[in-house]
């Protein structure tokens, strides 16, 4: 199956470059953005078939390498 | 003290490494790939400065991650002086021998300057040729020098007297004007508990001899030597 990790600040730890994007759409005249946090996302295809085998493998993977939890949270999505 | 020096693919501050402690030992440290899974019989173990990696991912997740890097916690663990400068410290938070993570510089640039340190104690294997509240001048050159944990860590860390420098000015004075990339209460550098691992952004190994404008990061090698001998 197909797991999408995506990896955010934690709320409460500064974004920087959040707030840079958030500075640039207002400059582009896009209103009403209140705030900005910048992440990333990575997508990993795997071997594994059974969902809930997926999550635990890949919950293992954030903890270990993917995300860095003193600042990052992390979120995942499985799809067939 | 024979100590040794681990090489990353992306490092770039080793020799810079080996000048320092082979100035300040009189013995040329030995070389260590990261792929290697055993450590030479040291009595100290620098991670230098570089972009192991190419950065990917964040800084110093995939080194510390690398063969080697398990070596060099269980030789931390053991007691083993360890001494991790720019990507050396970001890594050496990645393994978890010393707490938080280095985000990227408040001000979102590279910086590349002389900056001013206070060294906070001299009660340390790593600053006892200091006097405590010195202010030293050392280069700094990253863009993931701010320094970030949660509100009980910082507290925990100078509780403990484990933040060995902070960014100041000229006369000492540490406050937000001073801190050089957004990092939490100023800090520059940490010890872990025991003592024995010390991480810090800025380079004391680049201010070594009169032609790099300062020799003001000598006496943290030669504290090093002489806890070790």
């Amino acid at each position: 199956m197909k797991a999408k990790v995506t990896i955010t600040l934690k709320n409460g730890v500064l974004d920087p470059q959040g707030k840079a994007i958030e500075h640039a759409l207002t400059a582009l005249d896009f209103g009403g953005v209140d705030e900005v946090r910048q992440g990333k996302v990575i997508e990993l295809d795997l071997a594994e078939t059974d969902e809930a085998k997926a999550k635990t493998q890949v919950e293992a993977m954030c903890e270990k390498l993917l995300a860095n939890t003193v600042i990052e949270d992390y979120s995942i999505e499985l799809s067939a | 003290m024979k100590s040794a020096v681990i090489l990353f693919p992306g490092t770039n501050r080793e020799n810079d490494a080996i000048a320092a402690l082979e100035q300040a030992s009189g013995v040329k440290p030995q070389l260590v790939w990261h792929g290697e899974t055993d450590l030479p019989k040291v009595d100290m173990i620098m991670v230098p400065g570089g972009f192991s990696y190419g950065d990917y991912l964040r800084c110093g997740a995939m080194g510390a991650n690398s063969p080697i890097m398990r070596e060099v916690a269980k030789a931390a663990n053991a007691g083993v002086t360890v001494f991790g400068v720019c990507n050396g410290f970001q890594i050496l938070t990645e393994t978890g021998l010393l707490p938080g993570a280095l985000m990227h510089n408040a001000s979102l640039k590279f910086i590349c300057k002389r900056t001013q340190l206070k060294v906070e104690s001299n009660a340390t294997n790593f600053t006892s040729a200091y006097e405590t509240g010195q202010v030293i001048t050392v280069p700094v050159a990253h863009n993931e020098g701010n320094y970030f944990a949660d509100t009980d860590t910082l507290d925990r860390l100078e509780g403990e007297g484990r933040v060995a420098f902070r960014y100041c000015d000229e006369d000492g004075v540490v406050s937000d004007a001073t801190c050089l990339n957004g990092s939490q209460r100023n800090i520059a550098g940490i010890l872990n508990e025991k003592g024995n691992v010390l991480g810090m952004m800025p380079h004391p190994e680049n201010a070594i001899d009169p032609l790099h404008g300062g020799v003001e990061g000598s006496p943290l090698f030669t504290s090093i030597v002489n806890s070790l001998s």
